[in-house]
């Protein structure tokens, strides 16, 4: 099919659950959680998986980055890893 | 060589299936912080959807909705020419458990953070032992 495309949002999204885990700035790593579950929901789209898609892209990169964001918001923004 | 490329690029979700998953295990055991802890959670369980999405995927078939379904009874439907919709509706389920456990999860982390005043890991240990 359209392997090409899933071969570049695959490597994404591995860069991108690195950066998550590494990036030393809660929030910064809350963001790229986010845009990891996105590339997700784009696979699953390629894939076949609509259903599955728009709720990853409702559920896992909308409501999961709020949560996120609200939860670094009111603790703290740094961390020592 | 030819036929190892071909066998690594059919295969290669599964290849990143795993990488996802010892990414997100790394995440839960090593990391200090516990955002970054329910961030690997997190990560482990897209990785495991992701394998079962990739279960359900076929080589040229379409999306499992069936053409022409008002009267589907009268022309015979080809289970080749659909992805197979199960590893879907189980998925979506676990979707759903995935946001309640981080719902979960980070409101435990604003507890823990409004008594012990840090998201570390080993700072909260040190203050438990004081007590």
């Amino acid at each position: 099919m359209n392997w090409q495309i899933e071969f570049i949002i695959l490597t994404m999204v591995i860069i991108l659950g690195i950066g998550a885990i590494t990036v030393k700035d809660l929030l910064g790593a809350g963001i790229l959680f986010g845009a990891y579950s996105f590339m997700m929901c784009l696979l699953w789209a390629i894939m076949g998986a609509v259903d599955v898609a728009f709720t990853e892209a409702s559920v896992g990169a909308g409501v999961s980055t709020v949560f996120f964001i609200s939860a670094v918001f009111r603790t703290t923004r740094g961390t020592k890893d | 060589m030819g036929d190892l490329a071909k066998e690594f690029v059919t295969t290669y979700n599964y290849w990143v299936y795993i990488i996802l998953m010892m990414i997100g295990l790394y995440a839960v055991m090593v990391k200090n912080n516990l955002v970054k802890k329910i961030i690997g959670m997190n990560i482990v369980q897209t990785a495991i959807i992701l394998f079962f999405i990739s279960i359900g995927a076929k080589r040229g078939a379409t999306i499992p909705i069936i053409a022409h379904g008002h009267n589907g009874g009268e022309h015979a439907v080809h289970a080749a020419d659909y992805i197979n919709p199960l590893p879907h509706v189980l998925m979506l389920t676990a979707i759903v458990v995935a946001v309640a456990t981080l719902g979960v999860a980070l409101s435990l982390a604003i507890k823990i953070y409004q008594e012990y005043g840090t998201l570390e890991e080993d700072d909260i240990r040190t203050q438990t032992r004081e007590e």
